[in-house]
């Protein structure tokens, strides 16, 4: 999750688009450019919301070092 | 002189007898004064002075019985102690020897809590500018708590039912008893390490304040004001304050509540996408209309204008076309002019002097040629 750009990053993203194309001051061509990269940013977030698999770890050390392992309840 | 036969004490031998009175007497004693002279000795031991108005006690204060304390003791307050009273033979003096200590009027945890959170407070861990803002959509969570209270149970179930899917880091550490405070800090401390939580909740459910006092303890605070990371704390409930909620980027009051306000509602931010979908598609809709009726008018505007120029090209033409017929050779001929060619060269005859009986040549009339033969050069 951490390398990709964050959910949060996006949604930020996603507003300054939608701010840029109701401000109306881009030539056409550059705001059909932004509204593509708006779609696409929609879908990915939806993509990654449909993700449902939850995952709760539990933080381990194994020999001196920090891991994760499933977290049974 | 001293008489014979009285009985002379050797000093040690006295001193043995106050010590044996004395000790036995005094063993188990609540004694309660003004602390002054407060010494905090390197090695641990604190020596003081207990007083009243009238009278005052040397106190000696060992490191194996003072560590327990969790509140600072200062010259001018008024404690409560409990001990023995002990003769050190060496120099003949009496002492209370206190094995414990507590403020009076006070509760002693009470008063810690107080002394922490001024000290902490004076040097800034409080301060709202070294506050983190907390994200409204973290991608992991991390959660330092127990990982079998029912704290941990409780956050689960609320961050299930709000947004499923997401994924929880618990970094497990004892929340009350001896070193809570210890593995509280360096669970803090790991998740910072291995860095992949976007906002930490640390917390435990309900209790008294001596289970919830971990929370209280300074190296908490510290792992807390230290983390890079967000953290939210979640200690006991509504009422229970604890230091780590003044450090703490943000308080919550319940564990419950935390895992509330860690994440947006998956459905409500299902709902922000939604209109954010419905502005982006009613966009281009909208822009290309715009774009529409620009392009309309445009063409509206060209066309009256083209028709302009036509109409001022053909006026010019025909201004223009009437000024060549006037310079016309020909429009000459029809005011009654003719003009003739010598035959068969047809070069133009300006001279008669060219001419000759029986040459012929063509004269062309404004309407009509014809050719006739010379009779006569005159």
């Amino acid at each position: 999750m951490t390398k990709e750009l964050k959910f949060e990053e996006m949604m930020k993203k996603l507003e300054g688009i939608v701010d840029d194309l109701e401000s109306n001051e881009m030539p056409l061509e550059d705001s059909l450019k932004r509204y593509e990269e708006g779609v696409k940013l929609l879908r990915l977030c939806r993509k990654r919301l449909d993700e449902t698999k939850r995952k709760v770890e539990l933080l381990v050390k194994k020999g001196g070092n920090l891991t994760t392992e499933p977290f049974k309840e | 002189m001293v008489k014979e036969g009285v009985y002379i004490y050797k000093v040690r031998e006295l001193t043995a007898g106050i010590k044996a009175v004395l000790e036995d007497t005094f063993s188990n004693i609540w004694i309660e004064g003004e602390i002054s002279n407060f010494i905090s000795h390197s090695s641990g031991h604190f020596y003081f002075t207990l007083k009243d108005d009238k009278s005052e006690l040397k106190c000696i204060f060992f490191k194996g019985h003072n560590e327990k304390i969790k509140f600072e003791i200062k010259d001018g307050m008024h404690a409560v102690c409990f001990g023995k009273i002990g003769i050190y033979e060496k120099r003949g003096q009496y002492q209370l020897y206190i094995t414990r200590m507590e403020p009076k009027g006070i509760g002693a945890l009470q008063l810690a809590f107080e002394q922490l959170k001024e000290r902490l407070f004076k040097e800034g861990l409080f301060d709202e500018s070294a506050k983190k803002p907390i994200p409204v959509l973290p991608g992991r969570i991390g959660i330092v708590t127990s990982p079998t209270g029912a704290a941990i149970r409780d956050m689960l179930h609320v961050l299930d039912k709000r947004f499923p899917g997401v994924e929880v880091l618990i970094s497990p550490s004892r929340v009350q008893g001896e070193s809570a405070a210890e593995e509280i800090a360096r669970a803090i401390h790991d998740l910072n390490k291995l860095g992949n939580v976007d906002v930490i909740i640390v917390g435990r459910g309900g209790g008294s304040l001596e289970d919830l006092w971990a929370f209280n303890e300074e190296i908490v605070a510290r792992a807390i004001y230290n983390s890079k990371i967000p953290i939210i704390s979640a200690v006991g409930h509504e009422v229970d304050w604890t230091i780590s909620d003044f450090v703490a980027d943000k308080r919550a009051p319940t564990p419950s509540v935390a895992a509330e306000m860690v994440i947006i509602k998956k459905s409500d931010l299902l709902e922000k996408l939604d209109a954010i979908e419905k502005q982006l598609k009613d966009y281009p809709l909208e822009a290309v209309k715009e774009l529409e009726q620009r392009v309309d008018e445009l063409e509206k505007d060209l066309s009256l204008r083209f028709r302009h120029y036509m109409e001022l090209k053909e006026e010019n033409f025909k201004s223009l076309s009437e000024k060549v017929e006037i310079l016309s050779p020909l429009s000459i001929l029809s005011r009654g002019y003719s003009v003739s060619f010598k035959m068969p060269g047809r070069e133009i005859l300006k001279n008669v002097s060219s001419l000759k009986k029986g040459d012929a040549i063509e004269t062309r009339l404004s309407k009509g040629i014809f050719r006739s033969k010379i009779e006569e050069v005159l």
